[in-house]
């Protein structure tokens, strides 16, 4: 339990550290050393924990409950005082509403009879070893990020102290979100990720970056309000607990309202149609904010939500109303990332479909689904962030985030374009992890009956995705005449520990698969759902056997190397200079601009947004009418 | 471990030399369809041969490296789905030397190779959720998604998914790299393209693009053979039929472009797969 | 003998013809002549290609492309000018912008004149051709070894 208290409180204090600190002392050191501690902790607690299934700590509500109670209502009052400065009505309303009831909540129900306030089982420590590793590895990353930053972003203040106080207190809230056990606790780290992502996409200050913080801000505290009320519906459903691992083991009939409610508040965090624009909007933040909070952590805090609740949507259409929530998102946003050529806002609507993904999967809520949930979650954290960061990177150095920016890059930057074709393969091709939980998905799906639509959904989402990610890998490894030095000097020490470190990961996660799958998720679904199940053996060879091929094949360049004849492309025989460029009539020179096919008549945002947001708004309505019919009539 | 490896071996021996006889026979038929004596019926092994007996140029050598591993892994493909494997894995692994192809055509960067790899993306996308969904209503059928499995089914699996068959036939001749849908390379010289996906490859590389294209060929005629498995007789003479089919095809339509390609693909997979999915779904639960 | 004898890919380039000797080419595909009999097919692309078959005279305009061509024809490759214009400038050849057969740009190995040249002659201009192919391509090995 020491561990756990540590790891939830550690880092928010270094983060206070960092904030008091003078200015420019030691800032970096104490970001890396405590990201490095944090990572460490989070390890041995997994190696402490691993093979003892659930835990459930006592840890008396009283003070620690008061004191969230004030802090809650410190964080409603500096909302409300942003919201009025800057004319953010709904902000403000919905502040209003939530802290309202908030203090209606502890008023008349106060819960501190609780006492099994923190807990930890399998998909807990996976989740701690994602905040932990991948967010230490983001933070150390950050520091040399952020000078980088501030060197070419002049209009933005510098306020690095801040920047990293509040990426250390996230941290922090991530932990007490997954180790909690009770609920009004799980609730108030909610609401403080939501608090940090907003001040970290309003980090720069411009116009642009203050008006997405806001709708993010907003969304957020849209799926808050629906938290609140899962709490107080808690209050009046007989036979409930206000402890999650006991309310999840009550079945639909006590638990479905509170885990509805509670789902749409994560469908919120992790930004599914409608609610899908704040995370594009949120990409405007710097880049570390953008893989840590919304792509590996932050937005995984909404799907773990669903998933702890899975078994309660088992066979309940309230559940296959989520879950066809993120089918159709994971179509759509695959689809319209095919029109987007800006890297980062590629990479969030493919985040964004990847979570529709795992959130298909959860509110299915099998126990195979369960399997190829969690798997996405641990690939996807891992494989996103790298391409994050990689992105971040490249961007510094080539002043663009635009793909079509990045013709070439395999020359330019070839450490970082040979990280993001690892990326990117990690997140679509065949031995790496994300198609492995793709074909357990795709399982899942078809032994279920809830799963026709969706089976249908995910076999021409995927084909989309294969579209918009092997463009984007054709671009960087395309090879341009005369490419000159490599750029890739300036790139920090702590920026490539972070990306060897995550490249490492892809790979290497990819080979545990079988060990990951028996030793912690199995023990997992055992003791949830009493069944088990795991990619068979055989599969597992030939995964492996395409992975060791994949990772040699690259050798054969070596062999061919000598003694090939280079030629120009064939460019119908007009003369090519080294330039690429056309030698046209009357001794006019044509440059060859070659661009990607982006169909965006097809694609476009302008067509596909609408038509998702109706999808989601109709659907997330349908799983409301079920709660209600579901929990209240029957 | 299930797998019969024996046969896994054979498919990789003996694939090519049928590959290369199915292309052998496909052009003498199309040159008899148009009124032409046609080239001999070994043509297609010469071809190759000459090919390995010239100097190859590249663009980048990188081009090799995509080339390779492209056939590595068609011809993984193909020796995994006659080894009995799970299909699943099967239509990953060939999305995966697809993409080796596509990257081997981005590397060159001419226009056209790009234009060529470009659309034969569109073209991967128009086709992977049909054989997807094949894969997925075979498992319904079959319960499992083990090819080994899948064949000793004792039943028309045709029968039961003839919706997905027809979404896959459609499909098949984007495979096939036929018209109507030979848009991103061709066998024939149409020359408004070059040879698109191929136009930078010459000499040994673009004689093992060749000879992966027919494992390819062998490889999807199998998997057309599983719909028919439950009698030899009939799976050898369906296939026969479906590539003659494919021939007249060829020989009567002209080329379309990627959007209408694309489109009707996917209507009709998903109008198909919808219908015969949900029969199948229904019929169990 | 090897097989570039068998499969002979050409390329078919118009330099500056009056396009009479392009339709005798192309004449050479169709059913009557039907030259896939042979092997040959004509790939448009000279990286597929071996043999060079180039109508018409150089001039300014394509004396580059016609280079760039023939450089981007792997080896061992023959070029075949067919007509009298790529024999030696024909009729042509005192134009003020045409600078002569197509030997005063790149070195060609067979000549198949004629005005238009027939499609037998081009057939067998070809087949010619095929013979110094395999000179050249046992001179390539020879050089490897
Ligand atoms: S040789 Fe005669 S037919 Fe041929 S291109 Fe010259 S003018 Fe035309």
């Amino acid at each position: 339990m020491e561990l756990l208290i540590f790891l939830i409180l550690f880092p928010a204090l270094a983060g206070l550290l960092v904030l008091l600190l003078p200015k420019d002392f030691l800032h970096g050191a104490v970001v890396k050393c405590s990201a490095l501690i944090v990572a460490i902790v989070s390890v041995v607690l997994f190696a402490a924990e691993w093979n003892k299934g659930i835990q459930i700590y006592s840890l008396a509500s009283e003070p620690t409950g008061q004191l969230i109670f004030l802090i809650e209502l410190l964080i409603a009052i500096f909302l409300l005082y942003i919201g009025i400065k800057n004319r953010q009505y709904l902000v403000i309303g919905l502040v209003i509403v939530q802290t309202a009831l908030v203090i209606w909540l502890e008023m008349a129900h106060p819960v501190s009879e609780i006492t099994k306030n923190l807990f930890v089982d399998e998909l807990t420590l996976i989740m701690a070893l994602i905040v932990g590793v991948i967010g230490g590895l983001i933070a150390i990353y950050a520091t040399g990020y952020m000078r980088e930053y501030h060197l070419q972003h002049k209009e933005a203040r510098d306020r690095r102290p801040l920047f990293f106080c509040l990426i250390l207190v996230f941290l922090s809230a991530m932990f007490g979100l997954i180790f909690s056990n009770n609920l009004v606790w799980i609730f108030f780290f909610w609401e403080v990720t939501t608090l940090c992502s907003f001040l970290l996409i309003g980090y720069s200050g411009t116009e642009d970056a203050k008006k997405n913080a806001f709708s993010a801000l907003w969304m957020n505290l849209l799926g808050g309000l629906g938290f609140v009320i899962a709490l107080i519906a808690l209050t009046f459903i007989k036979g409930s607990s206000f402890e999650l691992m006991t309310l999840i083991t009550t079945g639909p009939a006590i638990a479905l309202i509170p885990a509805v409610l509670i789902g749409f508040a994560g469908l919120t965090k992790s930004a599914q149609l409608p609610f899908s624009s704040w995370l594009l909007g949120a990409m405007v933040a710097p880049t570390p904010v953008s893989a840590l909070l919304h792509s590996s952590t932050m937005v995984k805090a909404g799907v773990y939500i669903i998933v702890r609740f899975a078994p309660v949507f088992e066979h309940t259409y309230a559940g296959y109303a989520i879950a066809l929530v993120g089918a159709v998102t994971f179509l759509i946003a695959s689809m319209i990332a095919i029109s987007q050529s800006n890297a980062k806002r590629v990479l969030a609507y493919s985040t964004v479909a990847n979570l529709g993904l795992i959130i298909a999967c959860a509110g299915i809520g099998t126990y195979e689904a369960m399997w190829a949930a969690i798997f996405l979650i641990i690939f996807h954290a891992i494989a996103k962030s790298l391409l994050f960061l990689c992105v971040g990177t490249a961007e510094h150095s080539l002043n663009s985030r635009d793909i079509e920016d990045m013709d070439g890059l395999v020359l330019k930057m070839p450490k970082v374009a040979g990280m993001i074709l690892i990326g990117i393969a990690g997140m679509f091709l065949a031995p790496f992890g994300m198609l492995m939980s793709k074909y357990a998905t795709m399982r899942a799906f078809l032994d279920t009956p809830g799963g026709f639509l969706l089976i249908l959904i995910l076999a021409f989402g995927s084909a989309v995705t294969v579209f918009f990610w092997s463009k984007w890998m054709g671009k960087i490894i395309s090879v341009p005449p005369s490419s000159g030095e490599t750029i890739e000097k300036r790139v920090s020490i702590s920026e490539w520990a972070a990306l060897y470190s995550l490249s490492a990961l892809t790979i290497v996660v990819c080979f545990l698969i079988p060990v990951i799958s028996s030793v912690i998720v199995e023990r997992f679904l055992k003791t949830t759902y009493g069944m088990t199940t795991s990619l068979p053996f055989e599969n597992v060879v030939i995964m492996i056997l395409m992975l060791v091929l994949v990772l040699i094949l690259p050798l054969t360049f070596l062999h061919y190397r000598k003694d090939k004849k280079h030629t120009g492309p064939y460019m119908c025989g007009r003369p090519v200079n080294d330039a690429y460029a056309f030698e046209g009539s009357l001794g006019i020179r044509r440059e060859l601009v070659i661009s990607n096919y982006y169909l965006d008549s097809w694609f476009g945002e302008a067509k596909l947004v609408p038509v998702g947001c109706a999808a989601g708004v109709v659907l997330i309505l349908i799983s409301f009418a079920a709660m209600l019919i579901g929990g209240v009539i029957l | 471990m299930n797998l019969n490896i024996i046969t896994g071996i054979i498919f990789l021996i003996l694939a090519p030399l049928i590959g290369g006889l199915i292309a052998g026979a496909d052009r003498i038929v199309t040159a008899r369809m148009q009124g032409r004596v046609g080239p001999p019926l070994l043509q297609p092994f010469y071809d190759v041969s000459k090919l390995f007996e010239k100097e190859t140029m590249v663009v980048t050598t990188t081009q090799y490296v995509y080339v390779v591993a492209y056939i590595v892994f068609i011809a993984f493909t193909g020796a995994l789905f006659f080894s009995g494997g799970d299909i699943l894995l099967v239509v990953f692994a060939l999305t995966l030397a697809h993409v080796f192809l596509i990257m081997g055509a981005y590397a060159s960067r001419s226009p056209y190779s790009v234009i060529g790899a470009e659309r034969e993306l569109i073209m991967l996308m128009a086709f992977e959720p049909a054989i997807i969904l094949c894969a997925a209503g075979m498992y319904l059928v079959s319960k499992s998604f083990f090819v080994r499995d899948i064949i000793s089914y004792n039943g028309a699996i045709i029968l039961l998914i003839p919706g997905l068959f027809f979404a896959f036939l459609y499909v098949f001749t984007m495979k096939l790299r036929k018209s109507p849908f030979d848009i991103s390379t061709s066998h024939h010289a149409h020359q408004e393209l070059i040879k698109g996906l191929t136009t930078d490859f010459s000499g040994s590389v673009l004689g093992i693009t060749e000879i992966a294209h027919w494992y390819e060929t062998v490889f999807l005629l199998g998997f057309i053979y599983l719909f028919f498995a439950f009698n030899p007789v009939i799976g050898i003479i369906a296939l026969i039929v479906i590539y003659l089919l494919e021939i007249y095809i060829d020989n009567v339509s002209a080329r379309v472009r990627w959007s209408f390609a694309l489109k009707s693909a996917w209507i009709i997979t998903a109008v198909l797969g919808i219908v015969n999915i949900g029969i199948l779904f229904f019929r169990w639960w | 003998m090897t097989y570039l004898a068998r499969s002979p890919w050409v390329i078919h380039y118009d330099a500056s013809s009056c396009n009479g000797c392009d339709i005798e080419v192309l004449a050479c595909l169709t059913p009557l002549y039907d030259i896939e009999r042979f092997g040959i097919i004509n790939t448009g692309n000279p990286k597929h290609a071996d043999v060079f078959l180039v109508t018409g005279s150089i001039n300014e305009q394509n004396k580059e492309v016609i280079k760039n061509i023939y450089n981007q024809i792997p080896e061992p490759k023959v070029v075949v000018a067919i007509g009298i214009c790529a024999t030696s400038g024909g009729v042509f050849r005192e134009c003020y912008n045409v600078m002569g057969g197509i030997d005063t740009m790149i070195p060609v190995d067979v000549y198949v004149p004629g005005c238009a040249a027939r499609p037998e002659m081009i057939i067998d201009g070809v087949v010619k051709a095929l013979g110094i192919l395999e000179e050249k391509w046992a001179k390539m090995e020879a050089g490897k070894k």
